[in-house]
């Protein structure tokens, strides 16, 4: 940048100093400023990779009533009062080596499930309200652990067994909404055409994410296991609607749209069309 | 015999009574469940009932777009005042584990004589207040408190209470790094915590005094000081240590021989009032 300017050029010919010459004082007070910023860039960038790496670690599950990931992680103080609350062990601060951002509870249901306690310990002792307690509270502001999302179970069916015809009903018995997140779906099991398929299916508006049923999984890794939300779940948008819902369609209310503009949006649609040097631009 | 140990490691010893015990009331809380001090350094309740809250930590969140919430704010505010009177980095030498870790790498310099091979410490010992500035920067562009990802304190207090982890890599890496490269290298240059709390330690009210006419210039207290740019004063002013970079641990008043150091109350009024009699 500087070297644009002749001026400054000459005077860099002039401070040339030879190794063994003391350099002036200004030029002092201008190499330390130099080299502070410097390091001060170098340890900044260092420090935000690092930062941005551990951000970035999706596939965590968060005790109940968390926010969403990215304000729980601003929020989250790190005090592990909610590891203490936890009367089964279930949550764990993230140590050195978990590679989870430093010092925030998790936990991992194949290990230790949540038992989904109807007084939900651990969320009002959070000071700084990274867990929420509103988002556990029912319409009459009584604690309701039903209201948790901590993640949704998702089923991998081509090693579940109950999808190969082998009767299991463990994840549906170990359920804690038993029939309302994890109900079992009866089909025809054509390879033999006598026997049934007792499938199960989850109900992602429903399910917790406590990994009750994870835990009682029989397959030697879990057939079926919890995941983020924002991780399992997809989203339609705004485009399609369930025109049969009536609750769906209230969607349209916040229903937005987006314009984009391109070389043949400046004529009407039937213009457009019948124009040839615009339906040549289509073809380009 | 006794008598003479108590007197050169008095505060030594308080220290390692309440740097242990703190640490104790928090396991105890999450091992039986005697909720005398719940949580860790980060936030804790006292009692079930008082909270505390780390003000670095707290600022930070605020930089990173947290809702501040009214107990974490009461609890940072009670810890300010609590260090505002007796002295910021009372934290650094009478709570935080780290230190006991430092101490021993410090303690070990001093007994080798790493110190004669390396007698100029090559780095600033400003470099915590940067640390504390770029923790800023980082916290609000990546929307999380940036120390508090990376703290070798957070990783040892929550690895004595929740479980260690590789928690131990951190420890060795910090005895190490002030063993070998720069003495008092984490917690005189490098950490901004004691950096904030040593301008939070501006304001304190419990000083090391020096008395000049008694002082015999043996120089025992600069030499086991761990911020002994503090103690310019040694041998040439009756003043008090004002600087907010004194730790209050106590080490100078006990190594003194001639009773010229000694912890007293910081007189109010500016100037020479100060001076003691």
């Amino acid at each position: 940048m500087s070297n644009i300017n002749p001026h400054e050029d000459k005077e860099k010919k002039n401070m040339k100093t030879p190794a063994n010459q003391p350099i002036s004082e200004r030029r002092k007070f201008f190499l330390t400023i130099a080299r502070a910023t410097g390091l001060a860039i170098l340890g900044g960038l260092t420090w935000s990779a690092y930062v941005d790496e551990v951000k970035a670690t999706s596939l965590i599950l968060r005790p109940p009533g968390a926010l969403s990931e990215d304000a729980f992680l601003a929020n989250c103080i790190k005090c592990g009062m909610c590891v203490e609350a936890c009367p089964f062990d279930t949550l764990k601060l993230a140590k050195p080596g978990d590679n989870k951002p430093l010092g925030t509870p998790f936990f991992e249901p194949r290990d230790i499930p949540c038992y989904m306690c109807i007084d939900i310990p651990c969320v009002p002792v959070c000071p700084t309200n990274a867990l929420d307690i509103k988002s556990v509270q029912n319409k009459e502001k009584k604690l309701d652990i039903n209201k948790a999302q901590m993640g949704v179970a998702v089923i991998d069916d081509s090693s579940c067994i109950a999808f190969w015809g082998i009767q299991c009903d463990a994840c549906y018995r170990a359920c804690p909404l038993l029939g309302e997140a994890i109900n079992i779906e009866y089909t025809k099991n054509e390879r033999t055409g006598k026997h049934a398929f007792l499938k199960p299916v989850v109900y992602p508006d429903v399910c917790t994410g406590c990994g009750l049923c994870e835990k009682a999984c029989v397959t030697e890794k879990a057939a079926i296991f919890v995941l983020p939300r924002e991780v399992a779940l997809g989203r339609a948008g705004d485009y399609y609607i369930k025109g049969w819902d009536k609750k769906d369609e209230k969607r349209l209310e916040n229903a937005t749209s987006k314009t984009t503009t391109t070389q043949i949006s400046k004529d009407s649609a039937v213009d457009s069309l019948n124009s040839s040097s615009d339906m040549e631009d289509l073809l380009k | 015999m006794i008598n003479s140990i108590y007197k050169k490691y008095r505060f030594l010893i308080a220290r390692r009574i309440t740097q242990i015990s703190v640490m104790v009331l928090y396991v105890i809380a999450n091992v039986y469940g005697i909720n005398i001090l719940t949580g860790n350094l980060s936030s804790s309740l006292l009692l079930n009932t008082v909270p505390l809250s780390d003000p670095y930590a707290v600022l930070q969140m605020a930089v990173a777009g947290a809702i501040i919430s009214v107990d974490i704010l009461l609890g940072a505010f009670i810890i300010s005042i609590f260090y505002m009177i007796v002295g910021g980095r009372v934290f650094c030498s009478w709570v935080c584990p780290v230190n006991m870790i430092t101490d021993l790498a410090n303690y070990l310099r001093r007994k080798f004589g790493f110190n004669q091979i390396q007698k100029k410490q090559p780095a600033s010992r400003n470099i915590r207040y940067w640390v504390i500035a770029i923790s800023f920067v980082i916290s609000f562009f990546m929307g999380i408190a940036a120390f508090e990802l990376i703290s070798p304190i957070s990783m040892i207090h929550r690895g004595i209470i929740f479980g260690l982890g590789f928690g131990w890599a951190t420890i060795l890496i910090i005895f190490l790094f002030d063993l070998f490269v720069l003495k008092n290298g984490w917690c005189g240059h490098i950490c901004p915590l004691g950096g904030f709390y040593s301008l939070i330690g501006r304001f304190s009210l419990i000083r090391v005094h020096h008395n000049a006419p008694n002082c015999t210039a043996c120089m025992k207290c600069k030499e086991v000081c761990p911020e002994n740019q503090v103690l310019h004063m040694v041998t040439k002013t009756s003043i008090p240590v004002l600087s907010g970079e004194c730790t209050n641990c106590g080490r100078c008043v006990e190594v003194c021989d001639d009773d010229a150091l000694n912890f007293s109350i910081k007189n109010l009024k500016k100037g020479e009032q100060n001076e003691v009699r």
